[in-house]
Formats: C-alpha cells, sequence, structure tokens
C-alpha cells in the first residue's frame, strides 16, 4: 500500500512539474531560447507572493491574482529589453544571458530574505486530505495542482491551436523571417510568449511554495525538472510535458520510498535512461531539436 | 610591375614582448617562495586554479561553441579522485593530482555519450543535470563520506611548509602547461579545424573537419584540465564535499571571468581572473552583492561588448600577446594596402 500511495503522490506531483516544463517548452518552441533562468522565476514569483502576503494581507490564493501579472509584465520587458537584442547572434549569448539572470536573481533573494526558508500558507486546504478507502489519501491541494496543470495545458493546447496568436507562434517557430514578411512582429510575439511562460512559471512558483519550504537557491532544480520533463515527453508535445513531468513525479517518490536520499537522484537517473533508451523522448513531434 | 611577396605571420610584436614579460612574471613567481610568505602563496594557487578552470571553459565555449554549465562535475570528480587515489590506493598526493585529470576525463567520455545529444541551450542544461547527477551519486557513496565529504590525510605526515611548497609548485607547473597547452593547441592544425567547427558546421564538415570528435577532443580536455584543477584546489583545501566541489558556483566564476575578460581569446581569461580576483579582495565584505555585481557585469558584457575587456583592447591598439591566427602579410611596393 505504501508503494501505491508513493506513485498516486507522485502523480500528483508530476502535474505540477509538467506546470514548470510547461513554460520552458513554450519559450523553446518559439524562439529556440532556453531560459536558464527558468527555476529562478519561479521562486522570485513565490517570494513575492510571500511579500504581498505580508505587505496586502492576501491569502497566498489571491496573491496569484498580483504577482502573475507581475511576472507577466516583467517577462515582457525582458525580452523586449534584453533578449530580444541578443537575437540572431547565435545561443550562446542568450544562454549566458539567462544564466547571469539566475545568478543575481538567486543572490537577490538571498540578499533581501536572508538564506531562510519560506513557506506560503493558505489555511488549511495545503493539509486536507481525500481518503480513498483502503489507508489510501491524497491531500486536496495535490488533486487540485493536477487539475490546474491539466487545464492550463488544455487552455494552452487551444491557444495554440485555435487562435490567431497561436498561429503566429506556430508560424514563427517554423520560420521567423517568412513569418515576419506575413506581417507578424516576431519581437513583440517573442515578448508575449515569455510573459505567457513567466505567468505560468509564477504559478508554478506559488503552488509550489504552498506545498513545501523554499529559499533563494531553490531555483536550480526547478529548472532541471522542468528541462527533464520537457525531454522525457518529447519536444514539442504538450501532453508528452505533463506525462515526462508525471514519469518524474513518480520515479522521484517511488525512488525516496525506497531511500531518504535517493528521490530526486532516481529521478535524474530515469531521465537518463529515457534519454539512452528514447533519444526524442516518449511523445517527439519536434521537427528539430537544434 | 614590382613584385610583391606574402607571408603567413604567427608572431606579433606583443607576442614577443609578451614572451619576455611572461618568462619575467614566471621567474618571479619562482622566487615567491623565497619570501616565505604562505598566504600569498595560496592567493596564487588560487588564482592559478581560476586561470586554469577559464581556459578550459574557454576552450569549450569560445572555441568549440560548447555551452557546459555542468563542468563542476569535473572539477568534483577530479577532486574526489585526488582524494581516493592518495588516501585510499596509497598514490602519492602530487602525482595523484595528474591522474585525477584522467579520471575525469574518463568519466567525460561517458558524460558525453548523454550531453551530446542535446544542442545549444540544451546541451546547457544537460550538463548541468547530469553534473547533478554525479554529485548526488557522490553524496550518497558512503565509501566517498555521503554527505559530510572527506579529508585528504595522505598528505599529514609532511611538514606544512613543504606541502605548501610542493602545491605552489605543482600549480605553477598546471598553469605553464596549461596555458601553453591551449595556445599550441589552438595554433596547431586541429585548432584551426576547431575554430572553423565554431564559425560554421556544415562548412568545416564540407572541408573534412570531423566536427563529432572535434568538439569530443576539446570536451575531453577540457574536463582532464578541469579535473586536474579541482584535485590541485582540494590538495590545497584538504577538505572536501559534495556540495562544495560539484557547486554550480565553480562554474559560474568561470563563465563570469571568461565573459568579462573576453570570450574566445587566449587572453581574455587571463584579464577575466585578475578582475575576479581583485573585485573579490575589494568586495569581501559585501557578501551576495558580489556575485550580484559580476553577474551584472556579464550580462552587461554580453549585451553591449560580447568581446570582453580585452576584446576591447586588442581591437583599440591591435594587441594580440597569444596570436592563434594567421595572418598574411604583404610586402612590396605597396605596402600601405596592408592596413
Amino acid at each position: 500500500m505504501a508503494w501505491l500511495d508513493a506513485v498516486v503522490q507522485g502523480i500528483l506531483l508530476g502535474g505540477l512539474y509538467a506546470l514548470f516544463a510547461t513554460g520552458l517548452s513554450l519559450i523553446f518552441g518559439v524562439m529556440r531560447l532556453v531560459n536558464l533562468a527558468h527555476g529562478d522565476f519561479s521562486i522570485l514569483a513565490a517570494f513575492l507572493a510571500v511579500v504581498a502576503v505580508r505587505v496586502l494581507a492576501l491569502n497566498p490564493l489571491l496573491a496569484l491574482v498580483v504577482v502573475v501579472p507581475v511576472m507577466a509584465a516583467g517577462g515582457y520587458g525582458l525580452q523586449r529589453l534584453v533578449l530580444n537584442r541578443l537575437l540572431g547572434r547565435g545561443i550562446l549569448p542568450a544562454v549566458l544571458v539567462t544564466f547571469g539572470f539566475s545568478v543575481i536573481i538567486q543572490n537577490g533573494l538571498l540578499q533581501i530574505f536572508s538564506a531562510d526558508s519560506q513557506r506560503l500558507n493558505p489555511g488549511g486546504i495545503e493539509t486536507a486530505s481525500l481518503a480513498l478507502g483502503g489507508g489510501l489519501a491524497v491531500g486536496w491541494f495535490s488533486l487540485l495542482t493536477f487539475a490546474l496543470a491539466v487545464v492550463l495545458l488544455g487552455a494552452l493546447q487551444l491557444l495554440i491551436g485555435r487562435t490567431a496568436v497561436g498561429r503566429a507562434f506556430r508560424a514563427t517557430s517554423d520560420d521567423g523571417d517568412t513569418a515576419e514578411l506575413m506581417g507578424i512582429d516576431n519581437h513583440r510575439l517573442y515578448g508575449f510568449a515569455m510573459a505567457l511562460s513567466l505567468a505560468i512559471v509564477a504559478i508554478a512558483g506559488i503552488v509550489l511554495g504552498i506545498r513545501t519550504t523554499f529559499t533563494f537557491a531553490s531555483g536550480p532544480d526547478r529548472l532541471l525538472f522542468a528541462f527533464e520533463a520537457v525531454i522525457i515527453g518529447g519536444l514539442g508535445s504538450l501532453w508528452g510535458t505533463l506525462v515526462g513531468g508525471v514519469i518524474l513525479g513518480v520515479a522521484q517518490t517511488v525512488g525516496a520510498k525506497l531511500s531518504p536520499g535517493w528521490g530526486i537522484l532516481t529521478g535524474h537517473l530515469v531521465f537518463l535512461a529515457v534519454l539512452l533508451l528514447r533519444p526524442a523522448g516518449l511523445f517527439a513531434k519536434s521537427r528539430r531539436v537544434d | 610591375m614590382a613584385t610583391r611577396t606574402a607571408a603567413v605571420e604567427r608572431t606579433t610584436r606583443a607576442s614577443r614582448v609578451g614572451a619576455v614579460l611572461g618568462a619575467l612574471l614566471l621567474g618571479g613567481l619562482i622566487a615567491l617562495p623565497l619570501t616565505g610568505e604562505s598566504g600569498l602563496m595560496r592567493m596564487v594557487v588560487e588564482l592559478i586554479a581560476l586561470l586554469v578552470l577559464a581556459q578550459m571553459w574557454n576552450l569549450l565555449a569560445g572555441y568549440a561553441g560548447l555551452v557546459s554549465i555542468g563542468q563542476q562535475a569535473f572539477l568534483g570528480l577530479g577532486g574526489y579522485a585526488l582524494i581516493v587515489l592518495a588516501d585510499d590506493l596509497g598514490v602519492n598526493a602530487f602525482l595523484a593530482v595528474p591522474l585525477a585529470g584522467i579520471v575525469a576525463a574518463v568519466f567525460a567520455l561517458l558524460t558525453a555519450a548523454i550531453v551530446f545529444r542535446f544542442r545549444g541551450g540544451y546541451f546547457a542544461v544537460g550538463t548541468w543535470a547530469v553534473a547533478e547527477v554525479y554529485r548526488l551519486l557522490v553524496a550518497n557513496t558512503p565509501a566517498l563520506g555521503r554527505g559530510t565529504g572527506r579529508t585528504l590525510k595522505a598528505v599529514f605526515p609532511l611538514a606544512r611548509e613543504t606541502r605548501e611548497l610542493v602545491t605552489y609548485g605543482l600549480a605553477l607547473a598546471i598553469g605553464v602547461v596549461a596555458m601553453a597547452a591551449v595556445y599550441f593547441y589552438l595554433r596547431s592544425r586541429q585548432g584551426v579545424g576547431l575554430m572553423a567547427v565554431r564559425d560554421s558546421e556544415p562548412a568545416s564538415e564540407s572541408l573534412g573537419v570531423d566536427v563529432y570528435f572535434t568538439k569530443l577532443r576539446v570536451y575531453l580536455i577540457a574536463a582532464f584540465g578541469t579535473g586536474v584543477t579541482g584535485a590541485l584546489i582540494y590538495l590545497n583545501l584538504l577538505r572536501i564535499s559534495p556540495d562544495a566541489a560539484f557547486s554550480i558556483n565553480w562554474t559560474a566564476y568561470t563563465i563570469f571571468i571568461v565573459v568579462i575578460g573576453g570570450l574566445g581569446t587566449v587572453e581574455g581569461p587571463i584579464v577575466g581572473s585578475l578582475v575576479f580576483f581583485v573585485l573579490r579582495e575589494l568586495l569581501a565584505d559585501y557578501g551576495a552583492w558580489y556575485m550580484i555585481l559580476l553577474g551584472v557585469l556579464a550580462v552587461v558584457a554580453m549585451m553591449r561588448y560580447p568581446q570582453g575587456l580585452w576584446g576591447l583592447i586588442g581591437e583599440r591598439w591591435d594587441v594580440h600577446v597569444f596570436p592563434v591566427r594567421r595572418r598574411v602579410r604583404l610586402s612590396g611596393p605597396d605596402e600601405a594596402a596592408n592596413r
């Protein structure tokens, strides 16, 4: 029963990882950019929520209403003022600049909030659980997180598949120069994609902060888990990302059950195994990887 | 029509002056132990370690286009290899330092089988993920002291002065060999192939350069150099733990040094290491602000001055202390046309 419990917890954790992964995957899909500060932006959002809770006396779940637009606006600004200026210079400048942001955000958070771990307390829901019978119980909040991930992925799927903006994303992803000739303003579109990515990752960061404690240094692990979920699922596949997140989550919780120190390591090892056996991931539909 | 002759130049006036100044500096550094300033000697060891790390990363990112964020893997593996070789297998601790580089290179061969599946930005995250795997594996291995790490005991019987002196000599040798190796490698036939790969993979492939092997070779060289440096660092520190040895901060320092100093030049890492060291001494009391400042400098450099400090100097005065390019100089009637 304990094993089944670990698997169920892992599946639900996978929903959270899919949230982290979606933003990363979106940016890569649209502009081939890998944002190395992706995880740190989520932790930044969680700290902003801590501030919103303290200053505005909000429930952390309501803090989403404040923090998500702030992060989206920040993402738009970051893309327009910084990252767009690095376009056309190869991948190296963008990778290094986002790595620089990663270090700046972490040390900025350390300087302002100290190294103490933080937690967001929404007032009870994070500990309430639903008994499934047979001694099995799942947290309401974990269920909600998973449902949120499914709803967000579905919404994103509709946005990309059915709207004008989504069509522009796909066109730019296929061939940016031709898309530009057809009247798409790539720079604005990239700004919008980054805003969307940071909005999603802000939600993920706040959800993380309610589930567990976090510190200024929690970002890089989030980036790695997001990356692993994307690669396991296969580039370019949104639902694949959810499956990738679930596989990673189950690997971590089952691994932790085997031996307390082995949770995250098992996740990494499963990622490496998938990579060696199915280099393109489980559900790849991407045209190219570079 | 008057005849004109063309000659390929491979040295510059700056490189000849630089060779003399370099020899003088090296002479000074060799004489440094005579002053008995062991604090100063430790600082030189640290500076050389940073310089070699930076040269190795520069070889990867600046010349092979491989932006690795996971070089801490090889630094940590080198450090742990030193401890295992010296304490568990009874190898002489100083001899274990170069051997640790070989251990790191062997692991690099395994790592390459995984990370070379990725390109560009995903290569960067992939190398980072694999470095985390090594950290967690070491932290879960009882023989390696798990999370608390281990202490290098093999050097305890030695007098402190002897140990410091030999470590210092070893550091100088590593610094000189690494600089010479990078310089002559880049000037060699293979170096030309490497720069061709960086500039255009399809074009260099069509000219007969084996792109995959060229990159793999550089990856292994960089892992070897980083592993040796890791062993040197822990020969100096004596105490190792997985969180410190496999810390992303090593790679962050290295990247900032190279980007600020000048990516893709042999001089850049030297300038960057000196700037980094001076800033660190000046800002020692300001905690995290120091990393924030370095991060901001690196971002600004990458956006506005991608050639780094050395690039600005080199362009302004056309100075090349370590010329790795070949220049054709024409001599004859219209020599002015050369400029």
